[in-house]
């Protein structure tokens, strides 16, 4: 029962420390994909953010610095990919292409003139993101040891979920969010009622950037302290598919987010006692997905317009 | 009423022109990051253009493509029957294990027959990957962008745990599987390579790769099945409304571009790797497959082309370091010529820059637009 416990507490630990990442990357995703622009360039302001979140870090010395401006990293290459989709009414996916090349492309370049090698130098603990509630429970009982696991948690972690309820609150509760669901089902029509359609699109891709980068800061910014090349390997892609997952809605992604979580961090607990291969055990979270796609999820209705360049009428 | 057309004319409304361009401006953009940088942008240069124009960097540069060139016929042929094949990374994944599981446990096989059964089973293998996504789109109606990334990790990792089995790993310490029999390989004899001065890997890939070429477009634009596949990709509704099996015509697009894109994987390890390696992470061929067919507007002679730009790009690359220039470099110049194809628009427009044209002509253009 102790052991079950200490691994549960373990694994609890290691879905919010997966998830968190997937979130941000996964409510940018939202924003830009709610207002009907297909943005599959994710990975790419993640990586953007990672590298520039730890850098910030590195240098200032205020992790906080360093993670808003991982932020506005991903958001600079938002910005080129709303150049791109929304003002010149580029083919989405192609744009999109070309930020997952451009941003590791550039920040690794970047890495090299600064580190002299591609990996950026650790970051020492009070670089890192500070963990909340650390020392708070008793490490000496069982259950203090698993409330530590679970609750003395990373900030970023905190400030995910409360931007998951904001989001929703905005997608649902006010006039803006209306606006922006209205602009990705039937653009024309928000168009007839004076919605400026290429604003709220150009705002709605930049702050989907600045999410990534946030989502893209806290891989290296709190168990991993340094950005390498393979910091960012696929976390945008699955932070998308937990939005399709989740039919485009917040609520949905967030419960995308944490099965993916929650199959890594099993995975971490199971790698432990490797009597299976570890490279079946990693493949979990996928199988899992597409079981629990098949068999409860099903189809996933994108939005009307998404994916359809808008052209202001004259 | 035909209208002279001017310079600034046919450069807006040349498609191949605006590639051109867009690569003109990848390397300028390149250049303008190297200058930032403090590095020397004629070195970094020249030692590109010097390493892809000797006939050993040539043949490496052609050894490079192929696998990039069938991989981008594999998501040009998704793009014209309307599915985005981001799961080419997968197919190509499982692709090169097959191949490479053949290669090795079938080493008693003459060459005549095995390559063609390592080859089958290639594009067997991206086949079924394709056709599962296929499956679960026709069937369940399940988003095929999101089952295609799940299944490039299942690829991945199957690969890995396949390539880790005892019966087909490298005895050594070689976090790979053992090489390839001969009897799988394409390479060149030896001694034809060693008369030539050819790249140690040059093989016969390359004549696959035209084939291949030659075939996907003779099926888009010569056959029933060609035109149907077009058409659901134009218009699903308008296509099943004609008498099209709209679901039938995606499983076969999807089963056509994953053998594609298996048969991609068939080559590098038939070609230039011998062996799959244990990965840490993805390789990446199928993503540079879709920068191909981007590159190449989807059109499978221009992937042909596209792919050996790519082939060169990452063959001269990967010499920067001796230059001291990052390789990151080529990323940089790939991603900006792939974001000026996108926003390609702006080429459209140069038009409105010439001067005012007299007042007949605009009453002509405007007649010519509507």
């Amino acid at each position: 029962m102790t052991n079950f416990i200490n691994s549960l507490g373990i694994v609890l630990f290691a879905t919010l420390v997966y998830a968190t990442p997937l979130l941000y990357g996964a409510l940018g995703s939202c924003f830009s994909e709610v207002s009907g622009v297909v943005n599959i360039g994710i990975e790419g302001m993640m990586t953007a953010g990672a590298f520039t979140g730890t850098v910030v870090a590195y240098f200032t010395g205020n992790p906080w610095i360093g993670f808003i401006c991982g932020g506005l990293a991903g958001a600079f290459f938002g910005m080129l990919h709303a150049v791109a989709t929304v003002n010149l009414g580029a083919d989405q996916t192609i744009a999109g292409t070309a930020i997952n090349m451009l941003g590791p492309g550039i920040v690794i370049m970047i890495a090299r003139v600064l580190f002299d090698s591609t990996d950026t130098i650790p970051l020492t603990a009070s670089q890192k993101i500070p963990k909340l509630f650390a020392g708070m429970f008793d490490t000496s009982t069982v259950f203090g040891r698993f409330m530590d696991n679970v609750f003395a948690n990373y900030a970023s972690t905190y400030l995910v979920f409360i931007a998951v309820i904001l989001v929703w609150f905005v997608f649902y509760k006010t006039r803006f969010g209306l606006r922006l669901r209205a602009c990705g089902e039937h653009p024309q029509a928000c168009e007839t009622l004076g919605i400026d359609v290429i604003k709220m699109r150009f705002l709605c891709v930049c702050i989907s950037g600045f999410l990534a980068g946030l989502g893209g800061a806290c891989v290296t910014m709190t168990i991993s302290t340094q950005f390498r090349p393979i910091s960012i390997v696929g976390q945008g892609f699955i932070a998308i598919a937990a939005v399709i997952f989740g039919k485009f809605r917040p609520q949905g992604a967030l419960i995308g987010c944490l099965l993916f979580g929650f199959c890594s961090g099993l995975k971490v607990v199971l790698g432990g006692s490797s009597s299976v291969s570890m490279h079946l055990i990693s493949m979990i979270p996928y199988v899992v997905t597409i079981i629990v796609l098949v068999l409860f999820v099903g189809k996933s209705r994108v939005p009307a317009a998404n994916g359809k360049p808008f052209i202001k009428s004259k | 009423m035909t209208k002279k057309k001017g310079f600034l004319d046919v450069v807006s409304e040349n498609r191949f022109i605006h590639i051109l361009l867009s690569i003109l401006l990848g390397f300028l953009v390149g250049a303008l990051f190297l200058v930032v940088m403090g590095l020397d942008v004629g070195a970094a240069y020249g030692r590109l253009i010097n390493s892809v124009t000797s006939l050993k960097g040539f043949s490496y540069v052609v050894v490079y493509a192929v696998p990039y060139i069938v991989a981008g016929l594999s998501v040009a042929f998704s793009f014209k029957t309307g599915v985005f094949n981001i799961g080419a990374e997968g197919q190509f994944v499982v692709g090169s294990m097959a191949a490479a599981v053949v290669g090795i446990l079938c080493e008693g096989l003459p060459k005549p027959l095995l390559i063609p059964l390592c080859f089958i089973a290639a594009a067997a293998a991206g086949a079924i990957w394709g056709i599962i996504v296929g499956i679960l789109k026709t069937r369940r109606g399940i988003n095929e962008v999101l089952s295609m990334i799940m299944f490039n990790w299942i690829a991945f990792y199957l690969s890995n745990f396949i390539a880790g089995i005892p019966a087909i790993k490298n005895s050594g310490t070689a976090e790979a599987t053992k090489n390839i029999s001969d009897n799988a390989s394409l390479l060149f004899s030896k001694e034809f390579i060693k008369n030539t001065g050819l790249a140690p890997t040059a093989n016969w890939g390359f004549i696959i790769a035209i084939i291949a070429m030659v075939i996907v477009w003779f099926v888009i634009e010569k056959t029933t099945l060609g035109y149907e596949l077009k058409a659901v990709g134009a218009n699903r509704f308008a296509a099943e409304y004609g008498g099209i099996n709209v679901n039938r015509s995606i499983l076969t697009a999807l089963a056509i571009s994953g053998a594609l894109a298996g048969l991609a994987g068939a080559l590098q390890v038939m070609g230039m790797g011998k062996r799959i390696s244990i990965f840490s992470s993805q390789e990446g061929f199928g993503f540079a497959g879709i920068v191909v067919a981007l590159i190449g507007c989807s059109n499978p002679f221009g992937v042909g082309v596209a792919g050996l730009f790519y082939g060169a790009l990452m063959y001269g690359g990967s010499k920067l370091n001796l230059e001291g220039v990052p390789t990151q470099l080529i990323n940089v110049i790939v991603g900006t010529v792939v974001f000026f194809i996108a926003i390609s628009v702006i080429f459209e427009n140069i038009k409105r820059f010439k001067p005012r044209p007299k007042v007949s002509s605009i009453a002509a253009g405007k007649e010519e637009t509507k």
